[in-house]
């Protein structure tokens, strides 16, 4: 009984966290918070298809990125009044656009994953690794959406009158969707779906051998998976208020795979923590040297080397 | 027909360069089953390493052993210090671990050289063109590299068909347990595969020094393509390495040199520029993805019969 | 009585060596069916056929009469296909409960479900304690399959497979590896199986093919080269000298 306590106390810390912030004179603490929070959804979602379903995708940034350009795009014809290919208006309606970047990635996550589950193993981590790499130079060749700078969005999505461009407000947003999400994740995970997830992750000849059609299943996790993250890259837009090619590149899926491993893979909340922990890392290092991504590198490199099961596992222990 | 043949050249230097960093990629995936990106790493030490002593000198013939030394000691501390204790573990733990490297790595070169390019200098005996066919110039620097890439790769066919160590290579690569049976020391064969590995990156970096400038990420930037030559050729084979790496060196040529043109023919230029750079930089995974959707092993798929 | 198997001219080629050559074989609802056969001769290729993993070169396989030669493993399964393996194949990071409850539940369907709760499907919970009740795995329930003992995983594997109230079990090897009490506590437990379905037997250990078998099949490199009751097959010659050999093998 003592983790629902644990998380009650978290989720008041979090609650009053702007509040703090502002108290504390350290406003930067909020936005920091608010990619933290959508880091953690991102790599929760990956961690889903990485941890629960044994399928190690070195490609999930590509749909990060989907979900970007989809709120950017939209955002763009809807400025510019301007169809697009004339048909489908843009528009700035975050109740449109989050829900359209969850269904066009997990779109693209179908396509990139009923191709991909053919292969296993290293080719699987390579070929995911290759679509997302496709991805990525598609984007840096399409010179209307900016190409290689990027799409800067002049003001972030409409949301109920709610001004997003207020940090605390996006916070509190991305807070709620953070808790909704992870409320929903912890479900699935039990589900029927979630426990059948499971044993093919531990052994998919005995799935296939109790009558499990298990390459639907792990592709059915694929899209689900690549549809949270693209509501991950879909929130980033909206808080940075731009996206590029960048949100796509192989390092940037490197780095959500370290914080579901910083945190502990196959379990809830670990790639939360994994993504504080190395925001806050990163943070902490570059406000001291120029060089941080040497002790990044160092931190990374002992987490992999020494610890098992990530901070999950080092906090299960002490407790 | 001559801008052709001469991005054909092109393309078959890049393909050598591919085969070497390539090579030592497959040998230590098929070995020993371990998943490298530092590769990318080795390659920019022996670079650097090169570079270094080069200037130092004065002669770009010093600066080659340099880079070759630097690059294989980098090569065995890392397999002894971290990928000795990775050989059991996931591909994940080892794709995160050598990721770190990459960082780790990178931030060093960063420390002692500074985050501009250098640039390594050309042989004087090479820097000249030659006349391959009437109205053909060719850099002769360019050539230097098609022949060491080729001499290189006999080397290693040599090696790996004809001496015991080869041996041990190939049966390592179909059957880790019957190199284990058969009592070898399978760490020293490990650290001389991974020491071997290294010191073809380093060559492949310090011979690009002259062509492209030697910078901080530029192992990532032939790292990518040389996992999709591996993959594509089957891990754990010289042979597909080689072939897949001087096809794809060729067909990544071409597209970049010819692709903006044909696209120019249907839009305008600034469009088919960046359309084109983009489809020829997405040809080499595109391939890789028909490739293993056709046959999931690669090409030469190794330990089948 | 009516044939859940029946395989006519299975043909698989690995190479240049015939793993698979023209075999032809049924089996009856409510029988035994033993394969016996020498290492080598093609037993596991040939299981691995019907279960689906391997895809034969050339032959037909009907279970239950519906052509399934070209169908994948989990629907032939679904058709009522269950199989233990050679080498024991368990989730072991699962409890035996778990184990036995997730064989009923990918049985009973719903397995798409993303909103529901496993663990508390009571149809599910019900049928899982009524498969383990009664068995030696009972008092075991709470174990992670990796933590029980050899006998107790076969045993386990058996429960997951009937779980999916199989019309055909293939079973490769049961009694592989098992002491003396295991063995007898096996074959009594394959003993009723024969009401339940009918069982393809490959085994080495004659006293249990002896003990269980209606017929015997044998298999010698990838042929099927004698078929018949327990009696005909003891005292055919031609198995006597192509796999039986010295009487030592015998028993």
């Amino acid at each position: 009984m003592r983790q629902p306590v644990a998380i009650l106390l978290a989720l008041v810390v979090l609650a009053v966290l702007p509040t703090l912030a502002a108290w504390a004179g350290s406003p930067a603490t909020v936005p920091l918070a608010t990619r933290i929070l959508i880091y953690g959804i991102a790599a929760a979602s990956l961690n889903f298809a990485l941890g629960y379903g044994g399928m190690i995708s070195f490609g999930h940034a590509a749909f990060f990125g989907i979900g970007g350009y989809v709120v950017a795009i939209l955002f763009t014809h809807w400025f510019n009044e301007a169809p697009i290919f004339g048909l489908i208006p843009g528009t700035n309606q975050l109740l449109i656009t989050l829900p359209l970047a969850i269904v066009v990635s997990g779109l693209f996550a179908a396509a990139i994953g009923a191709l991909s589950l053919r292969t296993g193993g290293v080719q699987f981590i390579m070929i995911t690794l290759a679509f997302a790499q496709m991805l990525f130079f598609l984007f840096v060749s399409l010179k209307a959406y900016g190409g290689e700078d990027g799409l800067s969005m002049r003001r972030p999505d409409a949301f109920l009158g709610l001004n997003l461009r207020d940090r605390p407000t996006m916070y509190y947003l991305t807070l709620v969707i953070t808790v909704l999400f992870f409320a929903g994740l912890r479900r699935l995970v039990r589900s029927s779906f979630g426990t059948v997830l499971d044993g093919i992750r531990q052994n998919e000849r005995r799935m296939e051998a109790l009558g499990i059609a298990t390459y639907r299943h792990k592709l059915f996790a694929f899209i689900l998976s690549g549809m949270g993250v693209g509501m991950a890259g879909a929130l980033m837009a909206n808080a940075m208020r731009y996206v590029s090619p960048d949100m796509m590149h192989w390092s940037r899926s490197g780095e959500l795979m370290i914080m579901v491993i910083l945190g502990g893979t196959g379990t809830l909340l670990g790639p939360l923590y994994g993504a504080a922990a190395l925001l806050l890392l990163e943070t902490w290092l570059a406000g001291w040297t120029e060089h941080w991504s040497l002790g990044e590198g160092l931190v990374l490199l002992a987490v992999v080397m020494f610890s098992r099961g990530g901070l999950i596992a080092l906090l299960r222990r002490r407790t | 027909m001559i801008l052709i043949i001469e991005q054909i050249l092109n393309g078959l230097q890049y393909g050598v360069m591919l085969f070497l960093l390539a090579a030592g990629l497959t040998l230590i995936f098929g070995i020993m089953g371990v998943i490298n990106l530092a590769h990318g790493s080795l390659y920019m030490v022996g670079a650097y390493a090169g570079t270094w002593f080069a200037a130092l000198t004065g002669s770009f013939w010093l600066g080659l052993p340099a880079a070759l030394i630097a690059a294989a000691l980098a090569g065995a501390a890392l397999e002894l210090l971290v990928i000795r204790r990775l050989y059991h573990r996931s591909h994940l733990d080892q794709v995160l671990a050598t990721f770190a490297i990459i960082l780790i790595a990178n931030e060093s070169i960063t420390l002692l050289f500074g985050r501009q390019p250098v640039f390594t200098l050309l042989p004087e005996a090479f820097s000249g063109s030659v006349e391959l066919l009437p109205g053909l110039f060719y850099p002769a620097y360019r050539l230097l590299i098609i022949v060491a890439g080729l001499l290189v790769a006999l080397g290693l066919s040599l090696l790996i068909t004809r001496t015991r160590i080869g041996m041990l290579v190939r049966a390592g690569a179909t059957n880790r347990e019957m190199v284990r049976v058969m009592g070898v020391d399978i760490r020293m064969l490990y650290t001389a595969v991974f020491g071997l590995g290294a010191l073809l990156a380093g060559l492949a970096g310090y011979l690009t020094g002259p062509i492209s400038a030697v910078q901080v990420g530029m192992g990532e930037h032939i790292l990518l393509p040389a996992f999709v030559v591996v993959v594509i050729g089957g891990t754990g084979s010289i042979r597909g390495a080689f072939v897949a790496g001087i096809t794809l060196g060729v067909i990544d040529t071409c597209l970049r040199a010819f692709l903006p043109d044909l696209l120019n023919l249907m839009m305008p230029v600034a469009q088919a520029d960046a359309l084109g750079l983009g489809i020829s930089s997405m040809g080499i995974y595109l391939l890789m993805a028909i490739v293993l959707l056709i046959r999931p092993k690669g090409l030469f798929p190794v330990g089948a019969t | 009585m009516s044939a859940v198997l029946e395989v006519s001219g299975l043909v698989k080629r690995f190479g240049g060596l015939v793993a698979t050559d023209h075999v032809t074989l049924d089996v009856q609802a409510g029988e035994i069916h033993a394969l016996i056969g020498p290492n080598g001769a093609g037993k596991s290729t040939l299981i691995n056929q019907l279960s689906g993993e391997i895809a034969p070169d050339a032959g037909t396989i009907r279970l239950l009469g519906r052509d399934v030669t070209h169908e994948p493993a989990h629907a032939r399964v679904r058709l009522g296909l269950g199989r233990t393996f050679q080498v024991t194949s368990l989730l072991d990071e699962c409890t035996v409960s778990e184990s036995v409850a997730l064989a009923v539940q990918a049985h009973a369907g719903g397995n798409l479900k993303l909103w529901d709760r496993a663990a508390n499907r009571t149809p599910v919970r019900t049928r899982t304690e009524a498969l383990l009740a009664g068995t030696a795995l009972e008092p075991r329930a709470a174990m992670r399959a990796a933590d029980l003992s050899h006998g107790e995983r076969k045993q386990l594997e058996l429960v997951m497979a009937l779980a999916l109230e199989p019309k055909l079990m293939l079973l490769d090897e049961p009694m592989a590896g098992l002491g003396h009490v295991e063995s007898g506590e096996m074959i009594e437990v394959l003993r009723g199986l024969r009401a339940r379905a009918g069982v393809l037997l490959v085994e080495h250990d004659m006293d249990a093919v002896f003990a269980l078998a209606d017929r015997i099949s044998v298999l010698v490199y990838g042929q099927i080269v004698a078929s018949g009751s327990v009696e005909e097959i003891r005292e055919n010659p031609e198995v006597r000298a192509a796999y039986l050999g010295g009487e030592d093998e015998l028993c």
